[in-house]
């Protein structure tokens, strides 16, 4: 048989080392000169009213490690982000981290009000430098019976309620989501939920060390599909407690309302505290699926945080204050 | 209209019993490429339920559209169909007896007492049952077509045990189960007022006789 043999490539096909690497030189060198200008161009921008930029994405820096941390392993980034309700963008968990991309969470400002000595607005960054960055790798418990290990950037929220600085009558702390139906589909809709989210939490609660103020995941900026440029995280709590974007905290002496409590009152009640023996109306909350794993594993009691929370609630009714 | 010739509905049982697969095909080529997302119970629970109320729909609408058109020879595919409901609601009930409580029989009967959007669904396939076995030839020549046709009307209360199990399991923005639930209240409403019109037919038609006869 004949096997006609391949030709062998023209040498005048074959690029000449030094040539490429001038060549690799020259894009490197084009792409360093466009990110200069870019960036200058955008710095000419913002260096005058901003002195830190937080980017989507961009690293956050001197995070220190917490003792409140889980040792369990972190549910990966890929799945924390493409998997999460945030009703504001869909009612499909797949959804909201392609149509939040272009969310806009700078500048942005939080306004303090109701029970204070002042009220006032602390700007985002003002804000990320009331205390130390922590990472908090807390365990995520959804009422819906799915959990995550989600690896948390933030501070006390006992840190941002020293600063904005209630009277001592304040028995309660309301937290709001923006409202900006421009950037967020859902909200030009009737008949998903009551816009904006409001939530709260008991004083007690809010100054506990486990209750914080994220804005950062892995080591970054907080994504806006998390809630960014601020939300808060109370591991022990549904997940839904942890309220996103927030504009506003205020200060009251009566219980807040809260949005899903308003939506379905005998589902979801103003504590939503963890608990294996309450059950959802609609399904158990006995057991739970770590997003991840195949087999379900039992619900902890307040999500595994009981030897730091349960006095909080010393005496009460869980059956009743659910 | 002329009917199709039987060759050809034949041929075309063929392309249809393929695409009617598709659905499982595809969720089964997503779960070897790692295309499932986070929950991949979840999707494959969300995805088999959807496609049972689909299938349920497209059984109901065969006759309407079979009258409506002319299409005589759309009968020919309605017990395809209707098993190809029967396929993704196995299929789902499945999901949620192994993937969600893993055989776990003290927990579901606990569920379904208590939970009412799983007593609803449990319904829903258990309406199902009697039709898919008793969807052979030989069952309905043994059954008499009357006593078959009135068994069959099950299908009506399993779809809307079927829609009422998906509105129940929402928890907000009722958009989709909606949907479903105002195209099986079309396709209902259908059948009562052809009824009401064979009727009121019936009733001329006698009322015709009796004058003959005076």
């Amino acid at each position: 048989m004949l096997i006609k043999k391949p030709g062998d490539i023209p040498s005048s096909e074959i690029t000449p080392k030094q040539s490429y690497l001038t060549r690799r030189k020259f894009i490197t060198g084009a792409a360093a000169a466009g990110a200069a200008l870019a960036g200058g161009l955008y710095l000419r921008e913002h260096l005058d009213t901003e002195n830190t930029v937080h980017a989507q994405g961009q690293k956050l820096n001197g995070i220190v490690k917490s003792p409140l941390s889980t040792s369990e392993t972190p549910t990966s980034f890929k799945d924390i982000t493409n998997y999460n309700n945030y009703y504001e963008f869909s009612t499909d968990k797949y959804e909201p981290n392609g149509l939040s991309k272009n969310f806009r969470a700078r500048p942005w400002t939080v306004a303090i009000d109701g029970m204070v000595k002042k009220p006032k607005k602390l700007d985002i960054d003002a804000i990320m430098k009331l205390a130390p960055l922590e990472e908090r790798i807390y365990r995520h418990r959804c009422v819906e019976g799915w959990s995550m290990v989600i690896p948390w950037v933030g501070f006390p929220l006992s840190a941002l309620i020293k600063a904005a600085d209630p009277l001592p009558s304040a028995k309660f702390v309301a937290l709001q989501t923006i409202v900006a139906p421009d950037q967020m589909p859902n909200q030009k809709r009737s008949g998903v939920l009551d816009w904006p989210y409001v939530e709260g939490l008991r004083m007690d609660e809010a100054m506990h060390p486990l209750a914080i103020m994220a804005v950062g995941l892995y080591d970054e900026v907080l994504p806006n599909v998390d809630g960014a440029p601020l939300r808060l995280v109370v591991p022990w709590k549904y997940g839904f407690k942890g309220i996103k974007a927030i504009v506003k905290i205020s200060f009251t002496d009566s219980m807040p309302p809260t949005t899903w409590n308003k939506m379905a009152a005998n589902e979801y009640g103003f504590y939503s505290n963890v608990n294996p023996q309450k059950d959802h109306p609609r399904w158990s909350q006995a057991s739970e699926r770590r997003i991840g794993e195949f087999r379900k594993r039992p619900t902890l009691m307040f999500n595994g945080y009981a030897d730091q929370v349960a006095s909080l609630y010393s005496g009460m009714d869980l059956q009743k204050n659910y | 209209m002329k009917p199709l010739p039987e060759k050809f509905v034949r041929a075309l049982k063929v392309p249809v019993f393929l695409l009617c697969l598709g659905p499982a095909f595809v969720l089964t080529w997503k779960g070897f490429h790692d295309g499932l997302g986070a929950n991949p119970i979840d999707i494959i629970t969300r995805t088999t339920g959807r496609w049972t109320l689909t299938f349920l729909l497209i059984t109901l609408s065969v006759t309407p559209v079979r009258k409506l058109s002319g299409l005589t020879w759309l009968i020919r595919f309605r017990r395809m169909l209707g098993l190809f409901a029967f396929f993704y609601g196995s299929l789902h009930l499945m999901t949620y007896v192994w993937l969600d409580k893993f055989f776990n029989v003290h927990e579901m009967l606990h569920d379904i007492a208590k939970r009412r959007f799983i007593t609803a669904g449990m319904t829903a396939w258990f309406l199902m049952l009697p039709l898919a076995l008793t969807s052979t030839t030989g069952w309905i020549r043994r059954m008499g077509g009357k006593r078959w046709q009135k068994l069959h009307r099950l299908i009506y209360f399993s779809a809307a045990a079927g829609v009422v199990h998906f509105i129940w399991l929402v928890k907000a923005d009722l958009r989709r189960p909606f949907t479903y639930g105002a195209i099986l209240a079309a396709l209902l409403a259908y059948r009562v007022i052809a009824w009401l019109i064979l009727r009121a037919r019936a009733r001329r038609t006698m009322a015709g006789q009796q004058i003959a006869r005076a």
